[in-house]
């Protein structure tokens, strides 16, 4: 169950990155709450050959991706006992003493725009190398490879794989009053390098992946008071209208093949789950009840979650993907709606809604198994790290909208905010390599 | 640094440091998320939407009061609003050349989309009576925006009161 074990303030992260409008922007990550069962890693500054001081600091980077998973414990560098760069035997004993369970080291090399990373990871109980590797990047990819190593870190002693070298969308909205600019920007999943894909005045919302994780669906009001839902290329900046018909047009969500969208309409009267061909243009009505049916996600090619209202208040149902008779799935609070599925299509994740307030809640789908993840009071749009050990959610502090994580079994929380707005609708990227 | 260098030439990506056998789990060439690239953003401006149409403006003869407050997470028509909806009815009916937005708006607490339909829902419950006074459908157009365009920012009861409502947006009224 939820944990109140509030770690204050530990590996507070504040990161200053120059934003695609020239305008400083803070991204600060806080870990608010700390896994109980978390693996002590000893993690030694990557030794550097090369002119003045390294670029990036690798080992910093493996270690915050480590530290936000929740599974991990680095060791305060002050801690360190040694700072051994290379070699294949270190003092296991003397690890073992200050507490380690695994040891990282590494360093790099610098020639001209390249830069030789190597690294390797050993089992201090076991004593042996796991894993060690040297390959080549550049300047520009220096970071991505930091968070590589940190997956493979995760996955090597976890067996689970990582998702530290992955993505995040989300909406952020600057200014108040009728003077607001809406950006849908794209950042790194710890929160660095944000750049907007999209400038607009006027709303943009739910934000969706396709599987290659290059295009993404979302719904934008810059039409004259009409939604329309659009699919954006993030590499060409090209843009397509795939539908806008009279009234909503809403809740895109890419089917696990990349070809289709369950989306929203509400052109036949009122709204139900159609499947949009992007191609082609061509609709399929999923569901007819007289009720508000929205927010679909794909389970898989075949079963879809929805939030309906037809019972009532708002809960989840499962339909299949050709249609015919939804069941309801969801029964504890009077208010279950916007589902996100993890990748095995075990677990959904929803908004959970009581007397208290809205909070982010998890069902496991086999046992019927329901918790509440979060106490916040206006958390909302849940979405799932590809690799289903986090889910990232917009939640409200300060009278401010930011970002928030916690592990699949609330262990392990984190929040994420930008200083120049709110941030809101956060989506996790699928793997895309 | 010839070392280095035919080090350098003879293992591009992912060479294996260690003999232990192992491979790694995944590629590792810092390749970025999203397949390496950067993004090409995206800027839209001078956005026609009507605003001009001040939602607030009450210049010509239609009825004064355009705003329509709903209780949460309903649709129904609160009775003491029924008067004034009359009165917008009465005056579309007499002027078929009028027009009107009906847009709907629901406070912040729910998820997005859901209270997208729900706006949707509250602008139709207005159409609808309307539609009982004669005004035709080409006279009306709904529109929700859900929670995404509050009066009141603030995240307490007074703030989502005033969100809480159908803003009825003369786009043509009559002047004489």
């Amino acid at each position: 169950m939820f944990s109140n074990k509030i770690l204050s303030l530990l590996g507070l992260l504040c990161l200053w990155i120059v934003s695609t409008s020239n305008v400083l922007a803070v991204i600060e990550i806080e870990i608010t709450q700390g896994g109980e069962s978390a693996i002590p890693i000893a993690i030694v500054p990557f030794g550097w050959k090369g002119n003045g001081s390294p670029p990036e600091d690798i080992a910093a980077i493996v270690g915050a991706d480590l530290q936000r998973s929740g599974n991990f414990s680095p060791f305060n560098r002050d801690d360190l006992i040694g700072k051994p760069v290379s070699g294949d035997k270190p003092r296991y004993g003397n690890w073992r003493i200050a507490g380690a369970e695994f040891l990282l080291i590494g360093a790099v090399t610098n020639s001209g725009k390249n830069y030789g990373v190597e690294f390797q990871l050993f089992d201090i109980s076991q004593q042996k190398l796991l894993t060690g590797f040297k390959f080549q990047v550049t300047d520009q990819t220096l970071r991505n490879a930091a968070h590589q190593i940190a997956d493979e870190v995760f996955e090597e002693v976890l067996g689970i794989r990582g998702s530290f070298n992955t993505q995040i969308a989300f909406v952020s909205v600057e200014g108040t009053g009728r003077k607001k600019s809406y950006k849908l920007q794209l950042a790194d999943a710890d929160g660095q390098n944000p750049q907007a894909m999209l400038t607009s005045p006027r709303p943009i919302l739910s934000p969706s992946w396709a599987p290659d994780g290059i295009r993404i669906a979302y719904v934008s009001f810059e039409d004259r008071n009409q939604s329309a839902i659009y699919v954006q290329d993030r590499q060409q900046g090209s843009r397509k209208k795939v539908i806008s018909k009279a009234g909503i047009n809403g809740a895109p969500s890419w089917s696990p093949d990349g070809e289709r969208l369950a989306v929203t309409l509400s052109f036949e009267g009122n709204p139900d789950i159609y499947i949009l061909n992007v191609d082609n243009g061509q609709t399929r009505r999923i569901t007819q009840s007289p009720a508000i049916d929205t927010e679909a996600v794909w389970v898989d090619d075949q079963t879809l979650i929805f939030t309906s209202d037809r019972s009532g208040g708002p809960q989840l149902y499962e339909v299949s993907s050709s249609g015919g008779r939804a069941t309801r799935i969801t029964f504890e609070g009077n208010y279950n709606a916007s589902a996100t599925v993890s990748d095995d299509g075990q677990s959904i994740a929803f908004v959970h809604g009581n007397d208290v307030g809205y909070s982010i809640g998890a069902l496991d789908r086999a046992s019927g198994f329901f918790q509440t993840l979060t106490d916040g009071s206006l958390d909302e749009s849940p979405s799932f790290s590809p690799n289903g050990q986090m889910i990232i959610y917009a939640t409200e502090k300060g009278g401010r909208d930011t970002l928030g994580a916690v592990s699949l079994d609330g262990s392990v929380a984190q929040s994420l905010s930008l200083d120049t707005g709110g941030v809101r609708e956060p989506a996790w990227s699928p793997f895309t390599n | 640094m010839n070392k280095a260098a035919s080090i350098t030439c003879t293992i591009m990506f992912s060479l294996l440091l260690a003999a232990c056998g192992s491979n790694p789990k995944r590629t590792i060439d810092g390749t970025a998320a999203g397949g390496g690239a950067t993004v090409n953003p995206v800027t839209i401006d001078g956005v026609d939407d009507g605003s001009q149409l001040d939602p607030d403006s009450v210049a010509g003869r239609a009825p004064k009061e355009r705003v329509i407050f709903f209780d949460f997470n309903k649709s129904e028509i609160r009775p003491v609003y029924l008067d004034i909806i009359t009165q917008h009815g009465r005056y579309l009916a007499q002027n078929p050349s009028g027009r009107v937005r009906l847009e709907g708006h629901t406070d912040e607490r729910g998820t997005r989309e859901y209270n997208i339909a729900l706006g949707e829902s509250r602008a139709k419950s207005i159409a609808r009576m309307l539609q009982l006074q004669g005004v035709s459908s080409a006279q009306m157009r709904s529109v929700s925006y859900g929670e995404e365009l509050p009066v009141d920012e603030g995240h307490n009861e007074p703030a989502w009161s005033k969100n809480r409502r159908v803003n009825i947006i003369y786009e043509v009224e009559v002047q004489n």
